[in-house]
């Protein structure tokens, strides 16, 4: 049984605006019946102030389907497209008191159906805005584009392929597209660190970077070589060189030469982004 | 709110009189049956009174040919894995693809290791193609594991049948009967039958403790290694009370399979034709007339499985879906999946299993309560005839 919120069995056994506005001013459908979630979302919008007068829905789902189609209706009255647009699943979600991480693809279903209807008031066809040229198919059971993808990924700081499904279905059907998932995955978060790091070493002192050194042998290379019954001293950083000193088994070890070089140097690299390059010291 | 229970091929209730004779043997009654004492021994002889009773309900030739074990999956893999390791160079495999997950995960590491598998195939029905099953079997096949019958749709397969077509070939046959025993009447000594699961809690026993009917002479190799117990077919100090619950709850099942066969059969076909004449777009799932007496599945058109049984649960009805969203996955039952029911049928499909407690009153209400149910779901639902889609 699913664990879900007061808030969520409130919106599902008493949904908010059920049912379809005459004459809508904006329409935005998502899913269909063999995916087993579809929802119908109307809107009824003031033209001058482009703002949502009224909003309704229809939902073939499950229990939280149903809710976060609710929850999405009630968050969107009143609202400017503008406002409106600004919406993400997680904001459906929290508004829920959440979901449990399995169904959070309901609350992306709202989040599509808001941006469907809002692309449909603004003359962006579906058949014309369902395949730029740069967006293309992953999973074919569910029809999730790279694109829905990636941004489930970024909004909601996701870290695995499985909570990829659990927020977009995608690879939950024949599961033949998980690589592909990955790949996405891989190259959201390579993007994701390279901006954080860009942002670091924007700022960093001296003093900052050297401290960065410190925790990145301390966190990331110690741990190795104390696993195998080595382990590192650091002796002095000069410009891009740092000098190491190596302790223990690893001394003797016959990769000694291959550890320095490449794993010290590529860790270093990767988290403070400039040519650093480790060199040990003879005793 | 009083608990309506149609979801008895989940689990079942301990039935009063097995826990009567269950609660000596966890208190005061704790011998180990192994032991030399006779403080042990009055346990052991409980523990074969009921390798005889368990025997008697299967129609076994003796005792000796039951197997206790810790529970219905236990038991399938005891059997798979005892077949192949007894014939190990035989690299084949059969089943069906709408097997219990207990067998058909068991099959898929199998498949893994390098075994070749064949999944024989249901029609709309569930029900098998023998034929099929007639030109996947040779030589090389150690074992066929086809179910007795379906947990989801109650369908019965002709087992017998089937047994005679694997036996002509010589390969070991097992059936998982988790969902037949003591629903329908089973007579082992007239069956070409070589190995048998049976689940405790799915008749009225606790949940813990299952058996597996190894027909004399087979050849069998244990899953479980370790002390003598059963024979040395399956180590473990015994679960006693659970396996004195297991022996009362198969004389008890004995002396209710005519009700199930009358009065809980009566009561599912009103359940199943009230719901079908009051109801539009709804459909059964599965042969209607090789199935098990306690057991319905019912497509619901334009509406989701867990929305159904979310509201049905607030009203105290407890039954369980096929839908995609009650297991978590994001596809409907695999056994649904198998028959090609339409999609809008699976995701809104309800599985109703009663059992011998089950009254008329609660049937009547479960009627009563589920219509306005579904009415409401086909409000909301963008689908269907009150929809302008």
């Amino acid at each position: 049984m699913w664990d879900y919120s007061a808030k969520v069995m409130d919106h599902f056994r008493h949904p908010r605006n059920v049912g379809e506005i005459d004459n809508p001013d904006a329409v935005g459908e998502i899913g269909n019946i063999v995916c087993g979630d579809a929802l119908k979302l109307t809107l009824k919008i003031d033209r001058s102030t482009e703002k949502i007068l009224d909003a309704k829905f229809q939902t073939f789902g499950c229990g939280s389907a149903i809710a976060s189609s609710s929850a999405l209706t009630e968050m969107i009255k009143g609202k400017t497209l503008d406002e409106a647009s600004k919406i993400t699943n997680k904001d459906i979600a929290d508004y829920l008191d959440g979901l449990p991480e399995e169904k959070m693809h309901c609350s992306v279903m709202g989040m599509e159906a808001l941006e469907a209807a809002i692309n449909n008031y603004r003359g962006i066809t579906t058949s014309s805005r369902q395949m730029p040229e740069e967006e293309k198919i992953i999973c074919r059971c569910f029809g999730v584009t790279d694109r829905k993808i990636a941004q489930v990924i970024e909004m909601n700081n996701l870290t695995a392929v499985d909570q990829v499904t659990n927020y977009t279905k995608a690879g939950g059907g024949c599961g033949q597209c998980r690589p592909q998932i990955e790949a996405i995955l891989a190259e959201v978060l390579k993007k994701e660190r390279e901006k954080k790091q860009s942002l670091l070493r924007k700022k960093m002192t001296n003093l900052e970077r050297i401290r960065l050194i410190q925790e990145t042998l301390e966190k990331e290379i110690r741990p190795y070589l104390q696993a195998d019954g080595g382990d590192l001293e650091l002796v002095d950083i000069d410009g891009h060189t740092v000098y190491i000193r190596l302790i223990g088994t690893c001394q003797s070890c016959p990769s000694m030469d291959f550890t320095i070089e490449t794993f010290i140097s590529q860790k270093l690299r990767q988290v403070l982004h400039e040519d650093i390059e480790a060199k040990k010291v003879e005793e | 709110m009083k608990t309506i229970y149609l979801d008895n091929n989940a689990t079942t209730r301990i039935a009063p009189e097995v826990l009567d004779q269950m609660r000596p043997y966890l208190y005061e009654l704790y011998g180990n049956p192994s032991s030399m004492h006779s403080f042990g021994g009055q346990v052991a002889k409980k523990i074969a009174q009921a390798r005889e009773q368990v025997a008697d309900l299967l129609g076994a030739s003796s005792p000796s040919e039951i197997i206790f074990t810790s529970c219905g999956t236990e038991s399938d893999n005891a059997a798979i894995f005892g077949a192949v390791r007894s014939y190990p160079e035989k690299r084949h495999i059969i089943t069906s693809r709408v097997e219990h997950p207990a067998v058909l995960n068991t099959c898929r590491y199998l498949q893994k290791e390098g075994y070749r598998v064949t999944f024989l195939s249901v029609d709309h029905s569930g029900q098998l193609d023998l034929e099929e099953l007639r030109a996947a079997l040779t030589p090389d096949t150690a074992i066929v594991s086809i179910m007795y019958a379906n947990n989801e749709t109650g369908v019965i397969f002709p087992i017998e049948e089937i047994a005679a077509i694997v036996k002509e070939k010589g390969a070991i046959f097992h059936t998982d009967a988790v969902q037949a025993v003591g629903k329908i009447p089973l007579n082992l000594k007239e069956s070409q039958i070589d190995m048998l699961s049976l689940s405790g809690h799915k008749l009225h026993a606790p949940k813990g403790v299952g058996a597996l009917y190894l027909r004399q002479g087979t050849k069998f190799t244990p899953f479980l290694l370790g002390g003598h117990q059963e024979g040395g077919r399956r180590a473990g100090t015994e679960n006693v009370a659970s396996i004195i619950g297991l022996g009362a709850a198969c004389e008890l099942a004995a002396r209710h399979i005519p009700e199930e066969q009358t009065r809980v059969r009566a009561l599912r076909d009103k359940l199943e034709h009230s719901i079908l004449a009051k109801v539009p777009n709804t459909r059964v799932n599965g042969d209607p007339i090789h199935r098990l007496p306690n057991t319905t599945n019912i497509g619901f058109e334009f509406v989701e499985g867990e929305a159904i049984l979310l509201m049905l649960s607030d009203r105290g009805i407890a039954a369980s879906s096929g839908s995609a969203c009650t297991s978590g996955s994001l596809e409907p039952s695999h056994v649904l999946r198998a028959m090609e029911v339409p999609f809008t049928h699976a995701h809104g499909s309800i599985r109703f299993s009663l059992s011998r407690y089950t009254t008329e009153e609660e049937i009547d209400t479960v009627i009563s309560e589920l219509l306005p149910i579904i009415d409401r779901l086909r409000a909301i639902s963008p689908f269907g005839p009150k929809s302008k889609h």
